[in-house]
């Protein structure tokens, strides 16, 4: 059992917590003017990183929403940082 | 000299000492050009190169590897073939697969160890039973076999299985699909690699693929570990990494990559003649050719490139297992292992040419890669060949997800990928 660190609860079981997508992938602005191209990138597209990723997760037992520093190949997780504390 | 594989080879061979017998793929050096350069040597590439001599004509051929061939997610997966997808552009997709797997030992002269030994998914619930009605109704339209079953049906199918009304999960029916089973992974990318070497491609082991040549925006070549190489086409197979190498090539793809594992356990008595699945527990097993109980779940829920397996979600899968077959409790597990595997929004491959021109894609297929290697095999070859679409690869091509006609098979048949 991998144990993740919510900012807010501290180090908990990896299966409190959801992986909520990449951080950075803002919805785009416009509405209707959005191509679908634009929309189809921001919906689909991912970079999908090997090695160092930021995520989005959420800790399910208290719900609060995160940014988490992760590396997908080796699986070394930092704690998590609360949304906007670091940009 | 012997080449063909046949009883009377064997008896040849057992008579001069097995002193004859030919590798069965040749070890050769990359050349500069090729007509086609095929990056990913595990089922689905090397299947490519065999489609693309046989069926095209074209035999200047790489297929080149950054490990050995096989070793990816072709021998990591649970073996498992079979068609019952819901929508018409699956089954076609899948349906192709069975239908040149039924056949392929036959056309590689190799042993695949097919085994239709069929498949049950059962059904927990009564809306489980309506929807399972669904999809062989779906499947039976579509000209793929498929059978409702009834709790009886499947009392006599599996007797060991615990679904009576008093289990936690009980059997009230399920979905059977007799032309579905197993067959030996190894052997199939083994088989395509002797027959694509036979026919004159060049398979490069050890050969990984460090950038892209670029020029006038099109794929014109690749560096590799082992030089240079130039090709009128690219093709990539390369299930789990297909991110990492689109990135390469300058491009995003609607892929997130997970692991997904399995395990084995000791080899026992034959007790399982089938493959089964409980989407209530989540976890579905079939019983190997050398007795092991092979066990598969769905995705680790964290995305990964580490080719191993987090425990909860094997305790998840065991549990399940033991729940669905309390018989298994006394069973020592012998191995358990993961697999990178391309996750894509709506649980269908990606087939296609990519955003850079001159560089086609076969991937996306999450976790059901092996079932479909002949078919997606095939239709790699007929883009690399033609540069056109074939009917069956063109509603899996990537514009998909622009014009939003999305082939939703998790939603479609409830598969977990």
């Amino acid at each position: 059992m991998q144990i993740f660190s919510c900012p807010f609860c501290g180090p908990r079981p990896e299966t409190e917590f959801h992986f909520g997508g990449e951080a950075g992938n803002d919805r785009p602005g416009g509405g209707a003017s959005v191509s679908a191209a634009d929309w189809a990138a921001y919906l689909h597209l991912r970079d999908n990183p090997k090695g160092t990723a930021r995520e989005i997760w959420m800790h399910t037992t208290c719900l609060e929403v995160f940014v988490m520093e992760r590396d997908t190949l080796t699986m070394r997780a930092q704690p998590g940082h609360a949304l906007g504390s670091h940009g | 000299m012997t080449r063909h594989y046949s009883a009377l080879s064997l008896l040849k061979e057992g008579l001069t000492g097995q002193k004859g017998w030919q590798p069965a793929w040749d070890d050769r050096p990359l050349k500069p050009r090729y007509d086609v350069v095929i990056i990913g040597g595990g089922g689905q590439g090397l299947a490519t190169a065999y489609y693309l001599a046989k069926t095209h004509g074209i035999t200047n051929v790489a297929v080149i590897e950054k490990g050995w061939i096989g070793g990816g997610n072709t021998g990591r997966n649970t073996t498992v073939v079979r068609s019952n997808y819901f929508f018409p552009e699956s089954v076609r997709l899948y349906d192709l697969s069975l239908k040149l797997y039924e056949k392929l030992s036959i056309e590689l002269n190799y042993n695949i160890m097919l085994s239709q030994r069929g498949m049950v998914s059962l059904a927990h619930t009564p809306a489980e039973m309506e929807m399972s009605a669904r999809i062989v109704n779906a499947m039976q339209i579509n000209g793929t076999d498929a059978e409702l079953m009834d709790a009886e049906a499947v009392r006599k199918r599996l007797p060991i299985h615990h679904g009576g009304p008093d289990a936690r999960y009980p059997a009230l029916g399920g979905i059977w699909q007799g032309r579905a089973g197993t067959a030996r992974h190894d052997a199939v990318a083994w088989g395509y690699a002797r027959a694509a070497s036979r026919l004159g491609v060049d398979i490069i082991q050890q050969c990984e693929v460090e950038d892209f040549i670029i020029e006038g925006g099109r794929c014109r070549g690749l560096r590799t570990s082992r030089g240079e190489v130039r090709a009128e086409r690219i093709g990539m197979a390369v299930a789990g990494h297909t991110s990492v190498l689109a990135a390469k090539a300058g491009f995003r793809l609607p892929v997130t990559s997970y692991a997904l594992q399995a395990c084995v356990s000791e080899p026992v008595k034959p007790i399982l003649d089938t493959v089964v699945l409980s989407p209530g527990t989540g976890t579905y097993a079939s019983q190997s050719d050398k007795g092991e109980i092979v066990i598969g779940g769905a995705l680790d829920r964290v995305p990964s490139y580490g080719q191993r397996g987090n425990l909860p979600v094997l305790e998840t899968v065991i549990g399940g297992l033991l729940e669905m077959f309390p018989a298994f409790r006394q069973l020592k597990l012998m191995r358990q292992w993961a697999g990178i595997v391309d996750v894509v929004p709506d649980s269908s491959p990606l087939l296609g040419e990519s955003p850079l021109p001159g560089l086609f894609l076969n991937g996306g297929w999450g976790t059901g890669g092996f079932k479909a290697i002949p078919a997606g095999g095939t239709l790699l070859a007929h883009l690399l060949a033609t540069g056109q679409h074939h009917d069956i690869s063109r509603p899996f091509d990537l514009d998909r997800f622009t014009t939003g006609r999305l082939i939703d098979e998790a939603a479609g048949s409830g598969i977990a990928h």
